[in-house]
């Protein structure tokens, strides 16, 4: 992988770690010991000024909380992540919280639960415009949501309609359009889409992918359709329990995968134009977060563990091709190239 | 024979604003043994169909014409009690979400007993055995002892193969799966997807598969039925639908997906949305998205007509008809 000298977005060793203990009685009466999830554990990636970083994953891997992380919904509880080469959580805290914010902004899964739906669509879209007192006049107000409107598809009239007079597609745009109302440079998408039609869908990842190419906007989209991150992305990490096991550059990783889990995740994808053709679908489940095996997480499920995979943790290596996986069989060449 | 016919199906919502049809004139049949397809975006309509062969149309929302027919009987006008024995003993029914369709007071075994013994006349020690084989052909391990869980103490996967075994434990002849796969992951799909193909494959059942997944669609069904707006767009064998469809909607949808196999700049979109039920535009449905719409298309509706392998319902190819 090319690693850009001075990426926009830099994460280091990101960790988020939430107590889900029993409350404190219980936990005297009962003799339960405290209990944490490590959601997200170690997670390190690059993202150039431009590109776009997909995140895949199951349920419950960890990319969710990868972007509350990378919007400064969360502290990291180790880690951290520099964005132009700034600490971004020390200036979420300090004095340059707000340039930082609206900086970096999110786009969320569904459209129906992030539009206030009292709201007319010119207040929602103005809403960080007047937070960061960036336009403060009425006119140049609506003429700015206008503009915005227009950028996403739909029409500046439309700022006088409340959310629910739209459909989910829609909706969306006018996320995005709120997303893009402080010129930000970074958005961090998760699932914008798995909640619409694949007509809409379609519609929504095409808006994006322009505004990209128009603005020089950067994405960190999170997603679990792998044909949608292979039509958005640049580079794509794969997440499993917390942890990235692969992160490659898109064409090879879609190509050449290497983590056992990634090939199991791109083999189960049901191919639309070889109809009838039977897959061996992988056996097991994603262990309980709570307890995950020791070792590689994966282990349970890779038809290639042995004795070090049960009890050694990989990591994140960077293989010759230049993807970096963490995988024991990989490591040893035990696997060989897909 | 076909095992069930549905024809003409029209469903309707009366309220106080007029009464909306969500179903107009649907019509189609699956065989013994066939796996069909139902796919459309969200409104479509596809899941009321579901609903309306099962009956359990929520009201006030009402077969307002029509007929479905299982082995020749109807079953559309039955009352309730009788749609009750038919319901699990000759249909079976899966939906989205399991956890939703288990009772989370009762074990997974006790589920299948009731079920069993509701249909089935035997003594309830030949019972408990039968639901320790169905868990067992539907992949659960230990069933012996995971007879005696409940709902929540089993995952995701676990729980969906539960409500297959349920679905399966009278022996239906047609399987209704609404979205069986959809809160899954893609790696629990692909499991379930089979289950339901191979157990369905060996018990000769047939099953009308619902989803908004082309994928799936793909992989699993003999034939698919394409609804929009409450209509059948184009229905025929899966792989006709998808390599040459007939009718625009369909080629739109299928462009619109994004492919693993190759790589595209810009996806091709449908502009615009489904309609609302209250606004269906005249003619056909689908004319003010259409890229190939022309003037009759605007004033008369469409039924489905033979279009290649396949049938349509769009003008495009009555021309093709008559000019031979």
């Amino acid at each position: 992988m090319n690693t850009a000298p001075n990426p926009l977005v830099r994460a280091h060793d990101l960790a988020r770690t939430f107590d889900v203990s029993a409350p404190w009685l219980n936990r005297v009466i009962e003799r339960k010991p405290r209990q944490l999830l490590h959601a997200v554990d170690g997670v390190g990636f690059e993202i150039e000024k431009g590109k776009t970083l997909a995140l895949v994953g199951e349920s419950g891997c960890g990319k969710s909380t990868v972007a509350r992380l990378l919007v400064g919904l969360y502290e990291p509880t180790r880690g951290g992540f520099s964005f132009d080469g700034q600490d971004a959580h020390a200036a979420f805290k300090g004095r340059d919280a707000r340039a930082m914010r609206r900086r970096i902004q999110m786009i969320f899964q569904d459209p129906y639960a992030s539009l206030n739906p009292r709201w007319l669509v010119q207040d929602i879209i103005a809403e960080p415009l007047r937070e960061h007192g960036l336009i403060t006049e009425a006119a140049a107000l609506k003429a700015r949501v206008g503009e915005l409107l227009t950028s996403v598809g739909l029409s500046p009239q439309d700022m006088a309609k409340y959310p629910h007079q739209f459909s989910g597609g829609q909706r969306q745009r006018i996320s995005i359009a709120r997303a893009l109302a402080t010129e930000p440079e970074f958005l961090v998408c998760d699932e914008p889409t798995s909640a619409l039609d694949v007509s809409v869908q379609a519609q929504v990842l095409n808006i994006m992918k322009d505004l990209q190419k128009k603005q020089g906007l950067t994405y960190l989209f999170i997603s679990h359709n792998l044909a949608v991150v292979r039509h958005v992305s640049d580079q794509v990490g794969v997440m499993y329990l917390g942890r990235l096991v692969e992160l490659a550059d898109k064409q090879q990783l879609f190509s050449q995968p290497r983590h056992p889990y990634t090939r199991m995740l791109l083999d189960a994808i049901p191919k639309m134009h070889d109809t009838g053709r039977a897959r061996t679908p992988v056996q097991g489940e994603v262990p309980n977060p709570l307890d995950p095996p020791p070792g590689c997480a994966f282990n349970p499920r890779c038809p290639f563990a042995n004795a070090r995979c049960r009890s050694e943790r990989p990591q994140l290596l960077q293989d010759e091709g230049g993807a970096r996986v963490a995988c024991h069989a990989v490591e040893e060449g035990r696997i060989g190239r897909a | 024979m076909s095992l069930l016919e549905v024809q003409n199906l029209v469903v309707e919502f009366p309220t106080r604003r007029g009464t909306l049809r969500a179903l107009d004139d649907v019509s189609f049949s699956i065989a013994p043994g066939e796996i069909l397809g139902v796919v459309g975006e969200s409104g479509a309509g596809k899941s009321l169909t579901g609903a309306s062969i099962i009956g359990l149309l929520e009201p006030p929302g009402r077969v307002a014409s029509g007929q479905i027919r299982l082995e020749g009987q109807r079953i559309d006008n039955l009352p309730h009690e009788r749609m009750r024995h038919i319901r699990g003993r000759k249909i079976g029914a899966i939906f989205q979400d399991p956890l939703t369709s288990l009772n989370p007071l009762y074990t997974v075994g006790q589920q299948l007993v009731e079920t069993i013994l509701t249909h089935l006349p035997m003594p309830a020690a030949q019972a408990r055995q039968r639901a320790i084989d169905l868990l067992k052909d539907t992949g659960i391990p230990a069933a012996e002892q995971r007879i005696d869980h409940y709902p929540h103490q089993f995952s995701g996967g676990m729980r969906q193969r539960v409500v297959i075994a349920l679905a399966l434990a009278a022996e239906p002849q047609l399987i209704v799966a609404d979205e069986p796969t959809t809160a899954l992951d893609v790696s629990i799909q692909a499991q379930i997807i089979q289950l339901l193909k191979s157990i369905c494959k060996t018990r000769g059942a047939a099953v009308m598969l619902i989803t908004h997944d082309m994928g799936v669609i793909a992989e699993t069904c003999d034939r698919v039925a394409v609804m929009y707006a409450g209509r059948v767009a184009e229905i025929g064998p899966v792989h006709e639908v998808i390599n040459r469809p007939a009718h625009p909607y369909t080629a739109g949808l299928m462009a619109s997906i994004p492919d693993m196999e190759q790589d595209r700049e810009r996806l091709n979109q449908i502009d615009g949305a489904m309609p609302r039920l209250n606004a269906i535009p005249k003619g056909c449905a689908f004319n003010p998205r259409c890229p190939q719409v022309f003037d009759r298309c605007r004033v008369e509706r469409p039924d489905l007509m033979p279009a290649g392998a396949t049938q349509a319902a769009c003008w495009l190819h009555a021309v093709e008809k008559e000019a031979a």
